[in-house]
């Protein structure tokens, strides 16, 4: 009787995610414009990335990308956490103006951070070059796009990192506490020996989390720079969306997730075993 | 329990705390701020208060982005969601938490798994699917979408929930001559509606939010929705910032109230579920 109850759920799942995934991996070996019949090309699709310039940019800015965020909104998270955990009170109200922009859509975010901060005409970046700064728009430089697009993002981000590091630390038991204070720990020992050790768990599972995102980010740079100028900060997901809607290459699209998918797949396993162990008890 | 003793080390903990909210509030201000503002004066300084307060930019971005029209899709797309993922999702939560199949390790892992699947990896088949059984433009097939996206968050939030109930409760109601079903509807409902009330939340405001399905799936002028119409109020190289920020201004206010009213409710939803694991 009870099989019944998870029915509805796993027949939305396998018609949404599981058979079309299962067709994108099949695509990936086809080439096909979503209208005619599909043709078998073997690893075609494969090879032309192999030595498509625009794919290992868009590869190598993902890599960067994760780099970025494996230490930026961690660091500050984690720093921001401690501070909350250091002055107590009003910590609440840290912590909710903190986390605020995590529910306003990235895509009216991105319109802000691009019109009133980055535009050279309307924004706060204009206002200093009518000033005489000799500031340039990021996102319409090959070499700062990518940054500036992380940028936007970090902004939105460590506040969500820093509510969850903070929830973490105030469930490190006060036994522990109390007895490094009787030793007469310092407070860098403190985080050093007792807090940090007692969150591990936390820092852990939000690296996995940041590595598996880090190859789903599409938002911000879709609406910030399409991936220009000139393909620099094209990032993986923005390069198969391309792919599919605008040049029709639906194979060469499919292929591209396939790659995406293969990095998620590894963090994936990372982290199924990670949480394997809670399931257990 | 101090872990500071030195009043100077508050005072510039508390420094550096505000300047963290500063650095939070900065664009968001620039957002309230240029909304009220005439075209010119943001041209000028996007940084000044208002010298006049231009209401007019609201009653045009209303109409240009045609809010009247693209927040009833973007509420029902959220209204419907909502319900399949409350529906479904408790079903599912009640069956994994209490281990009523045998199945129920490797669904919870597959629901895991497809969590952290890139939506690219089914976005193309699926899109061209629809395109053919003429799915595109219907708002009650995108909530199938989103269901399918959001119902592994929603049952491992639920889950814990489930837990939290004591077996007993359960065991008593079978003896008194309960089935199976009134127990799940009778019982266990009711205890858990908090936990479904905060996936509730939670899965509204990811679909008032959502961007990239909502943008592919919902292409025709009167089946967009509300934040996609004001994504779609400027090209990218001239733009009518003060009626685009008013627009912004509309679709966020009530989410920001309704946050700030709920906050605890949001926040354990949205960062509860990583901590609990």
């Amino acid at each position: 009787m009870h099989k019944l109850y998870v029915v509805p759920t796993l027949i939305i799942n396998a018609v949404i995610i599981l058979v079309p995934a299962l067709l994108t991996m099949a695509l990936a070996f086809f080439r096909w414009d979503g209208i005619t019949t599909p043709a078998f090309v073997g690893l075609q699709n494969f090879q032309a990335l192999w030595v498509d310039h625009v794919f290992w940019t868009a590869l190598g800015n993902n890599l960067i990308w994760t780099a970025i965020f494996l230490v930026v909104p961690i660091a500050i998270g984690l720093v921001a956490a401690t501070m909350l955990l250091v002055v107590r009170r009003g910590s609440m109200v840290f912590q909710v103006i903190y986390f605020l922009p995590m529910v306003i859509a990235t895509a009216i975010l991105a319109r802000v951070w691009q019109g009133m901060i980055y535009s050279p005409v309307s924004g706060v970046n204009g206002l200093l070059q009518r000033t005489g700064f000799q500031t340039l728009d990021p996102l319409t430089q090959p070499s700062t796009a990518l940054f500036g697009i992380a940028t936007v993002d970090l902004w939105h981000w460590w506040g969500f990192l820093c509510v969850i590091f903070f929830a973490a630390l105030r469930q490190v038991p006060h036994e522990q506490i109390e007895a490094a204070r009787i030793e007469g720990a310092s407070f860098w020992q403190m985080m050093r020996y007792v807090l940090l050790p007692g969150i591990r768990p936390t820092i852990t599972l939000m690296m996995i989390m940041t590595v598996i995102w880090s190859f789903l980010v599409f938002d911000f740079v879709y609406i910030l720079t399409q991936g220009g100028p000139a393909f620099s900060s094209e990032v993986l997901s923005t390069l198969a969306y391309r792919s599919a809607f605008y040049d029709l290459a639906v194979g060469k699209a499919a292929a591209v997730s396939i790659v995406i998918s293969l990095f998620g797949l590894a963090a994936t396993a990372v982290y199924i075993r990670a949480q394997a162990k809670e399931f257990q008890q | 329990m101090r872990l500071v003793e030195s009043k100077v080390t508050l005072y510039l903990t508390y420094t550096a705390l505000a300047i963290l909210l500063a650095i939070t509030l900065f664009p968001i201000a620039l957002l309230v701020l240029n909304a009220l503002k005439p075209a010119a004066q943001i041209v000028q300084n996007p940084l000044t208060l208002p010298d006049t307060i231009r209401w007019d930019n609201f009653t045009r971005a209303w109409q240009d982005a045609r809010f009247g029209r693209t927040m009833l899709n973007s509420a029902m797309l959220a209204a419907s969601t909502i319900v399949l993922v409350c529906t479904t999702g408790s079903l599912t939560a009640y069956v994994l938490a209490r281990r009523k199949i045998k199945s129920w390790k490797i669904i919870t892992f597959y629901l895991l798994g497809t969590t952290t699947a890139p939506i690219q990896l089914f976005l193309f088949p699926l899109y061209f699917g629809f395109a053919k059984l003429g799915l595109i433009n219907n708002i009650l097939a995108v909530s199938l979408i989103y269901t399918a996206l959001y119902s592994p968050f929603a049952i491992m939030l639920l889950r814990t929930y489930f837990l939290a109930v004591p077996k007993e409760l359960e065991e008593s109601a079978l003896i008194d001559g309960a089935s199976h079903w009134q127990v799940f509807t009778k019982v266990m409902l009711p205890i858990v509606s908090p936990g479904i009330l905060t996936v509730a939340l939670i899965i509204g405001l990811y679909s008032w939010n959502e961007f990239l399905i909502a943008t592919t799936f919902l292409q025709k002028a009167d089946r967009v929705t509300a934040v996609v119409s004001v994504f779609l109020l400027s090209g990218q190289y001239t733009a009518d910032w003060e009626e685009i920020m008013a627009a912004a201004l509309i679709i966020v206010l009530p989410i920001v109230v309704l946050f700030v009213l709920l906050q605890r409710r949001f926040i354990e939803g949205m960062a509860g579920g990583a901590v609990k694991g």
